[in-house]
């Protein structure tokens, strides 16, 4: 075993060659990670408030995007935003962008489903107390209904996230310099020690999404006894 | 935006063969992947539930590290890597075979796996305890009561999640071509690079996977309504 070879380019592998060149390695898949995850849950809310919406065009819409994108596997959407958006605009996107845009997308799909199901499991009594006191639709989402189950979704969210992460090692592919690629890199470079890289590595991601998945189960077990229910 | 579309190019010819052929692969590597992945998924779960400790934690830690590393990390480990930690003699027979397909079948089956052991044991988990109470009660064994009254109600709650998990596993399988497998993400990828024609190679290959994805929870659908009754306690 010659871990030595780990050790030696640790600090690659956590932020590249970051003082004197590009950022890159565990820094930029975490990068990659929390944009991701801060667009997708706009796009996600926006798709999940949709899916429910009365008007059909509008659900129509929602349901289209939620399906398609569900049902393709994200390195296909990467490979969509990496070769054909240079076709559709003429001129092609740095491959950060390109990755960003497709974790945005894909997660948004996954988190509009959370965003429905939390709206959808809060009992019925919530909004009809709401309009009953007075509220339109709009306030009783907005002050009653969504500050309940966005609390409740927590767990999924960083659940989610802990997805993306995972995700984010599929950047590679394109060539965004991430800590997938650092790892090919230096194992590319050395060619004597792939096993503890990889090893390595993938402890790195498991410390990162253990801490999380752990969080989340702790918060899940805490929300749970606040919730509202239905009698 | 000058970009001439020509869909005969990649449906007809040496293209649309590569495509079927990717096809055909990812549905190989796929079925042989959740063959194996039940089968381990299967054992993890009843390690995990035995009163022995080790099998436990072993189960434990087994299904937390897969579930918490990226599968590309695990792909690349398992044909870069394993090379230093398998006998031998495993490492020759692999090498006369298809090597690439191997280590695409070993970390497929055991990411899912991983996901798959935890939905058994929630199933299981989720039979209320006074149902075995009461098949005991009855005069059954303690096989019989397993056999006949939680097995069954059982099968009915994981089967959804276990076809829903094989569908992950279908997507999930594009990643091999980043070892070499000649897959479907493979074959349009390679459509591309060869006739400069992405957009048709990945409008087939994503309808491809899309009409994969619409069959399956299709069916998953349906057996929720048929045969899924709703047990009220």
């Amino acid at each position: 075993m010659q871990w030595d070879v780990v050790w030696n380019n640790f600090d690659y592998f956590l932020w590249g060659a970051f003082p004197n060149g590009p950022l890159g390695g565990l820094a930029v898949s975490i990068i990659l990670a929390v944009l991701g995850i801060f667009g997708a849950f706009w796009i996600g809310l926006a798709a999940g408030l949709m899916r429910l919406s009365r008007n059909k065009l509008v659900k129509l819409t929602a349901v289209f995007y939620i399906e398609v994108i569900r049902g393709i596997p994200l390195l296909m959407l990467i490979f969509w935003f990496y070769f054909l958006v240079p076709i559709i605009f003429g001129s092609p996107l740095p491959e950060f962008h390109c990755a960003l845009i497709a974790f945005i997308v894909f997660t948004g799909a996954y988190i509009a489903e959370i965003v429905k199901a939390g709206v959808t499991a809060l009992p019925s009594g919530q909004m009809e107390a709401a309009r009953g006191s007075g509220l339109s639709h709009y306030q009783a989402m907005r002050f009653v209904i969504l500050p309940q189950a966005l609390r409740n979704m927590i767990p999924s969210f960083v659940n989610q996230f802990v997805s993306l992460t995972k995700d984010t090692s599929l950047a590679y592919i394109i060539g965004v310099n991430e800590l997938t690629r650092t790892a090919t890199q230096v194992n590319n470079r050395t060619l004597s020690a792939p096993t503890e890289i990889f090893i390595a590595i993938a402890v790195l991601y498991f410390i990162i999404c253990y801490v999380l998945t752990y969080t989340s189960r702790r918060m899940e077990k805490h929300l749970a006894r606040y919730q509202a229910r239905d009698r | 935006m000058n970009y001439q579309f020509d869909w005969n190019l990649v449906l007809s010819g040496q293209y649309g063969q590569w495509i079927v052929e990717g096809l055909v692969t990812t549905l190989q590597i796929s079925l042989v992947s959740i063959g194996f992945t039940m089968l381990l998924g299967t054992i993890i779960a009843v390690m995990r539930m035995s009163k022995f400790k080790p099998f436990e934690w072993f189960s434990f830690a087994f299904v937390e590290f897969f579930r918490n590393t990226p599968l590309l990390i695990q792909i690349f480990f398992w044909y870069f890597g394993s090379y230093s930690i398998l006998p031998d003699s495993v490492n020759t027979w692999l090498y006369d075979h298809d090597f690439e397909f191997a280590a695409g079948v070993i970390s497929l089956t055991f990411y899912t796996a991983a996901f798959i052991a935890e939905e058994i044991r929630a199933g299981i988990n989720s039979i209320p305890k006074n149902q075995l109470e009461a098949s005991r009660a009855t005069g059954l064994s303690f096989m019989q009561a397993y056999r006949f009254v939680i097995l069954p109600q059982a099968f009915r709650i994981i089967i959804p999640p276990l076809i829903s998990q094989s569908l992950n596993l279908i997507k999930n399988s594009s990643l091999v071509m980043t070892i070499g497998v000649m897959d479907l993400t493979y074959m349009a990828r390679q459509v591309e690079s060869y006739s400069f024609h992405g957009f048709e190679a990945f409008t087939v290959a994503t309808l491809i996977y899309l009409a994969i994805s619409l069959i399956v929870s299709f069916s998953i659908n349906m057996y929720n309504k048929h045969y899924l009754i709703q047990i009220k306690y």
